[in-house]
């Protein structure tokens, strides 16, 4: 307690480091930043520092874990060793098991579950650099590197907390107004304003925790500004965008097909048991379609051609064809 | 602003029949699921970024042997889901004791998808006309949300590679793509893939790639530039490019064998 401020809020109305009492510190974000990961986000704010990495929807192991109609969310928050001064002992603790399960939960209400049954979403939060309020850089972090990851969500989650220092609400709390002050409110909002984290250390009245609650949602809004930036300035150049002209009334599968069929006229010269076989499929649907009509006489035109020069596959034709004519009798 | 970079929650527009992929409906507004570009053709649509396959019915996939149990083989096909292929779906007709000869641990083939029920059992079948196993060439993954771009429209960037190129390429909804060629040519269109993936969201991506895999190599000079921009006019080949590309590629084997 030795190195406690005296004043929390000098008589300008400034904070210890220069901030208002209602302003956040400054927020920068990175997308994109694990090529190994499906989604990631790199986020400094203050003087914390977060990596967040997002994998699947994939397999889930163990299968007892599974959720037959939904996706399951694991969220992991963890604090380097080295992120705070004094080395903190590695792996699970009691307070990270705790912010990963509520974490866990500010994200349920806004991914999409149903869309993955008995997958498993799995989110990391690593805090590399800690300076109070990680718990909320971590979602805010989190967040980002969902949609990166191209997970169904109806709204990004933003958080942000609220303290009580020299008995003032302060949004956005550094060091020693978390480590000193009297009350602590993380709470992490949808983009529609809806609660979906909501802790308090300390306490304050009923009046001050209505106020915190707007105080709340007013910097949660600045986040998602930031966040929503982020987001759109991975493609800057998208200015003179023309993605995929191919609108979704296109059906992929029948240009697919369409790739697949010329293709088909290699198979004759792949000489492998699996393909001559398919030339006595195609042949039985000759009458329904005039163009595998077409493409069968090329066939005929290539092994005429192999045949001239390869006498192996001349064999393996004459081979190959009364065998299968029996399989498919 | 018919396209424009949309991110989850955004609000996309007031009539909830506007509401196409991507996208919810919530209080009669429709609002944007996923990080991607808006597509306001007809519907609304988001199409993302990234994310991965989801298998639906009818899909064109390769997948891989990662299990073979008596009568099935269990394919991994990129997706958080595993494909049976059941072994009456082969072909033909297979022994139980003969399916590891046919298709063992590690093996790819072109695939697709015949059924996906709720608890996203996944269904193979190989009896259609051109699925096989694949016993040569390479498989390529990109990211499967991009496979569109791949694919071109109507196709013209698969046949614009497949003769710049002299690969046969088929290109499978889950994000794989098989190619077969000449070593060489094969780097060559590796790079030309990753150089799609890497710009897929700028426009007159076809023609640059094209430019990429002319100048890239000196082997094609055969090629026409004036034809080549015909093809890309027609989706549909005619009959006689097919001839004359078939021959071609019958040519290559050739001098490959020798």
């Amino acid at each position: 307690m030795s190195d406690k401020p005296e004043k929390f809020i000098d008589e300008n109305g400034l904070r210890l480091d220069g901030r208002r009492i209602d302003e956040i510190r400054p927020m920068k974000m990175e997308i994109g930043v694990l090529s190994r990961a499906d989604g990631s986000c790199y986020l400094e704010w203050g003087k914390n520092k977060v990596l967040a990495a997002v994998y699947g929807p994939r397999e889930l192991h163990p299968r007892r874990l599974q959720k037959a109609d939904s996706v399951l969310i694991r969220y992991r928050y963890n604090m380097a060793a080295f992120s705070v001064e004094d080395r903190i002992r590695p792996g699970p603790s009691r307070r990270s098991t705790e912010i990963s399960k509520v974490s866990r939960e500010a994200f349920e209400p806004v991914v999409l579950t149903h869309l993955y049954p008995g997958a498993v979403i799995d989110v990391f939060a690593e805090v590399l650099q800690a300076d109070a309020g990680t718990r909320t850089a971590a979602i805010n972090a989190a967040s980002v590197a969902l949609a990166d990851a191209g997970i169904p969500m109806k709204g990004l989650i933003s958080a942000c907390a609220v303290g009580k220092v020299d008995g003032q609400l302060v949004l956005d709390l550094n060091k020693p107004e978390d480590n000193y002050g009297d009350a602590d409110i993380p709470m992490a909002l949808t983009s529609d304003g809806e609660i979906t984290l909501l802790q308090m250390d300390g306490d304050v009245t009923q009046e001050e925790f209505k106020k915190a609650i707007e105080m709340c949602k007013e910097g949660c809004r600045q986040i998602l500004e930031i966040q929503k930036e982020t987001l759109k300035n991975k493609f800057t150049k998208l200015d003179e965008v023309d993605i995929s002209d191919e609108d979704e009334d296109v059906d992929i599968s029948t240009i697919v097909e369409s790739t697949l069929e010329p293709s088909e006229d290699e198979e004759t010269e792949d000489q492998d048991e699996g393909s001559d076989e398919y030339q006595d499929d195609g042949s039985a649907e000759e009458d329904e379609n005039e163009d595998d009509s077409v493409s069968e006489d090329e066939e005929e035109d290539n092994e005429d051609d192999l045949i001239e020069d390869s006498e192996e596959s001349i064999k393996r034709i004459d081979e190959d064809d009364p065998d299968d004519e029996e399989d498919d009798a | 602003m018919e396209r424009e970079i949309v991110i989850p929650g955004q609000f996309l527009s007031d009539n909830k029949n506007d509401s196409g992929p991507g996208t919810y409906v919530k209080d009669g507004k429709v609002y944007s699921l996923l990080y991607g570009v808006k597509n306001a053709k007809n519907k609304i649509s988001v199409i993302p970024f990234s994310g991965k396959y989801i298998p639906s019915p009818r899909d064109y996939v390769i997948g891989t042997v990662i299990e073979i149990t008596p009568s099935n083989w269990i394919f991994d096909i990129g997706s958080p889901y595993d494909g049976l292929l059941h072994v009456s779906e082969y072909p033909r007709r297979v022994e139980q004791d003969k399916m590891a000869e046919l298709m063992d641990f590690g093996s790819s083939a072109l695939l697709r998808v015949k059924d996906v029920n709720s608890s996203m059992k996944v269904e193979l079948t190989m009896k259609e006309r051109g699925l096989r196993a694949l016993k040569v060439g390479r498989v390529i993954e990109v990211t499967p949300a991009k496979v569109p771009r791949i694919i071109g429209h109507g196709g013209s960037m698969v046949s614009m590679l497949k003769k710049e190129t002299d690969c046969d390429i088929f290109v499978g909804q889950n994000g794989r793509i098989w190619i077969r060629g000449k070593d060489g040519k094969m780097d060559l269109l590796t790079e030309a893939i990753k150089l799609i993936m890497k710009h897929s969201h700028t426009s007159g991506l076809t023609d640059r790639i094209s430019q990429f895999l002319e100048n890239g190599i000196d082997v094609v000079s055969e090629k026409d530039e004036t034809v080549l921009e015909n093809d890309l006019a027609e989706d549909t080949e005619d009959e006689s490019e097919i001839q004359e590309d078939t021959y071609r590629k019958v040519d290559a084997l050739l001098d490959d064998d020798n």
